[in-house]
């Protein structure tokens, strides 16, 4: 999923929780990436309906009063999420779904009615990462009971925080793994085969010949190294069978026998023996403190100059100033990344410049139905978490 | 392959084998052409028509790369001695095989070395536009971009309907690809395959019509003959779902350029991603450059360094065997 936040400077919240990693996984400093300290609130009304008050939008007592016949008529559960539509929301089409199930709250409306909203809110609807959830906001949600995240990464959470206030979480894990299979074949095949340069030539007004010595590298029988062997490193794996690719493997556990034999795969104990063999790396882990920087400037040596990395994991599993140096050194030859750090980079960051590489905006799990899936997938974890039943998906400590 | 001489051969005892150039942009590789020295006399085109009358009689084939040099009467008059023409690639619609025939001249083409690369490149070509990694591309560089986007998305490849038109050797490889990313397979061909092979890769055989209105990507494998012209023309772009995506791997000459440039610009049909047009490269000021649902490769389904080797070596095979009075592997005849 995507980081949403310009590493720029931001306020930092005013918190009474110490500055402490050691607890459950590890993310980069959040403070980077808190918002700004939210408006005051508006104080909410006292009465129905209340009387106009400054600063209250006209319509929002209108809308509370409605609200609270909703809730009380359907006792529909309160879910808070960011927003709805947008560069960054809940789709429209998504949003009708949810409110036919839950009493949708977004991040404005319970801003503006906190001390209200707040005891209502039984549940998050996270969506590519928004609403941030921080201490103040577990602390004014008394009644919060589940996070719902979209997508499969959950390095962005603070799980022992969470977990801490009694909450639970619950993230989107298979489904997204075809789709993000799918991704790390087209990044491998398109880098290969040079298919951006290629069509970028093929409509450039300056074009006029297709020059003869203009090639790329065959995919087909060659060596793919598969770093992250979990559900959807192994459907790589079944893919680039198919394309009679020698495949080498890396985990932290080996598979059994017959599902390495079904994808014809070898597992590398080290690390390094995949590096120095493989035609293609690619990262398919998640990010914990053991991944990160997995892939720094000894293995990018350790790596053919012929070789290419492509990355569907997380930015931050690759040394980014590393990899920068070694495709400017031609270490290796080139490197695909659905996902860098931040995203989107600086706009004069190197990686945009060179002509080795390919960055597509973390499109992973972008695509139509697989998010319909995660939508629904979190609705019945949410439902489920109500309910006190065991969750779908839950992610535990 | 390759049949190497037992004995060492002194190069002009070697059959001498005409090439448009060595290096360049417009050349023969230069480690194709030392590949090629080990079993010929190589005489480049610029060597020829230094000296047409003595050097010409010396050429007994001719190594067609890239479509060059080009074949036509006057050459052909011009080298008596002619036995053989050695494409480098699959396609022979460049070549005027009545023509070359009537000199008693044979043709042969390299189906096995390009089937790999070509498949693949049909697999790079309808990921890379299911998923938009093209315009992906862009907006990730971009000077304008300042955050990406939550509701941009692509199609799912994973068990979509791929419909494969012309199930040669190269749609054959497609779909053993195929499968593996769970698609259902639907193939229109001239002759049905066998039962084995269309289970071996899950593969339904259908009428056109019936693999037009089901597929999601329809993707065109056939080879370029009178019969294959224009075989997407208005009527099966009308067929098609208005989701639907066309892949182009065969030749250009297969669509009806001009209905496709309407059909997606009325979005008769999603998207369409091109490794061959008509002409090649397109005119600059095509409408089909200027679409932003369309990818154009500039006809690289073999431009790897390894399937450029392989082609290389199997035409020298074709050769030789012509040359040896052997049976030839791969030659073409008229229609």
């Amino acid at each position: 999923m995507l980081f949403l936040f310009p590493p720029t400077h931001v306020d930092k919240v005013q918190s009474p929780r110490p500055q402490n990693h050691s607890r459950g996984p590890w993310h980069p400093s959040r403070e980077q990436f808190l918002p700004p300290s939210p408006l005051s609130s508006v104080p909410p009304p006292p009465s129905f309906p209340p009387p106009p008050q400054p600063g209250v939008p006209a319509r929002l007592p209108a809308l509370l009063a409605r609200r609270e016949e909703d809730m009380e008529a359907q006792e529909l559960p309160c879910v808070l999420i960011d927003c709805i539509g947008g560069k960054h929301g809940v789709y429209e089409d998504h949003a009708e779904f949810l409110k036919e199930r839950f009493c949708l709250i977004t991040m404005k409306e319970y801003l503006e009615n906190k001390n209200f909203l707040g005891k209502k809110i039984r549940a998050i609807y996270m969506w590519y990462h928004k609403p941030v959830i921080n201490e103040e906001l577990l602390q004014s949600l008394p009644n919060l009971k589940i996070v719902a995240s979209s997508g499969v990464g959950i390095d962005h959470l603070d799980l022992s925080l969470l977990s801490s206030y009694g909450v639970k979480v619950s993230n989107t894990p298979f489904i997204v793994s075809t789709d993000t299979a799918d991704l790390g074949m087209a990044l491998m095949l398109a880098s290969s085969r040079r298919l951006v340069e290629g069509h970028q030539m093929a409509i450039s007004p300056d074009t006029e010949y297709f020059p003869a010595d203009w090639l790329g590298a065959e995919v087909s029988g060659a060596t793919l190294g598969i770093i992250g062997m979990g559900t959807i490193g192994y459907k790589v794996a079944e893919r680039a069978k198919a394309f009679e690719m020698k495949i080498l493997y890396h985990n932290r556990k080996q598979r059994n026998k017959e599902e390495e034999r079904a994808v014809g795969a070898t597992y590398c104990k080290k690390i390094d023996d995949l590096l120095q063999q493989a035609d293609f790396v690619m990262l398919v882990v998640n990010l914990t403190p053991q991944t990160h920087k997995l892939i720094g400037k000894r293995e990018l040596q350790l790596m053919k100059p012929t070789a290419i990395l492509i990355n569907i994991s997380r930015g931050l599993v690759v040394d980014q100033d590393a990899l920068v140096e070694a495709l400017q050194n031609k270490v290796i030859k080139a490197a695909a990344l659905d996902v860098t750090y931040p995203e989107p980079l600086p706009r004069d960051h190197p990686l945009l410049k060179l002509k080795n590489v390919i960055i597509t905006p973390h499109i992973g799990s972008a695509t139509v139905k697989t998010r319909h899936l995660m939508k629904e997938n979190m609705t019945e974890s949410i439902q489920a978490g109500l309910a006190g039943l065991p969750i779908p998906n839950e992610v535990l400590l | 392959m390759g049949q190497r001489p037992i004995y060492v051969m002194a190069e002009q005892d070697l059959p001498g084998l005409l090439i448009m150039g060595i290096g360049g942009t417009h050349g023969v590789q230069e480690s194709l052409a030392a590949l090629l020295k080990k079993h010929f006399s190589v005489i480049t085109m610029k060597e020829l028509l230094e000296n047409k009358k003595e050097v010409g009689k010396k050429i007994q084939c001719i190594f067609v790369s890239e479509f060059r040099p080009t074949i036509d009467q006057e050459l052909l008059e011009s080298l008596p001695n002619l036995k053989v023409i050695g494409n480098s690639g699959v396609g022979v619609d460049h070549l005027n095989l009545k023509m070359i025939s009537n000199f008693g001249v044979r043709v042969t083409n390299t189906p096995h070395a390009v089937a790999d690369s070509t498949a693949d490149m049909g697999m790079a070509l309808m990921l890379a536009s299911a998923r938009r990694l093209v315009e992906g591309s862009q907006i990730a560089v971009s000077p304008d971009t300042n955050y990406f986007a939550a509701d941009w998305l692509g199609v799912e490849v994973t068990r979509a309907t791929l419909g494969i038109i012309g199930m040669g050797r190269i749609g054959y490889k497609v779909a053993q690809r195929a499968r593996a990313f769970e698609m259902k397979i639907l193939y229109h061909n001239r002759n049905r395959r066998s039962q084995e092979e269309e289970q071996a890769v899950g593969a339904c055989y259908s009428e056109m019509e019936d693999l037009l209105q089901q597929s999601d990507f329809v993707m065109l494998v056939v080879n370029l003959t009178p019969q294959t012209e224009k075989l997407i023309g208005k009527k099966e772009l009308g067929l098609m779902k208005p989701t639907a995506t066309l892949i182009n791997i065969s030749r250009g000459a297969v669509i009806d350029q001009d209905a496709l440039v309407e059909a997606l610009q009325n979005k008769t049909i999603k998207a369409a991603a091109l490794d061959v047009t008509y002409p090649e490269p397109l005119p600059r000021n095509h409408p089909l450059l200027k679409l932003n649902n369309v990818i154009i490769t500039p006809h690289i389904g073999t431009a790897t360094v390894q399937a450029t080797h392989m082609m290389a070596e199997e035409a020298i095979a074709n050769m030789l065997s012509v040359l040896n009075c052997q049976p030839i592997p791969s030659e073409v005849f008229p229609q």
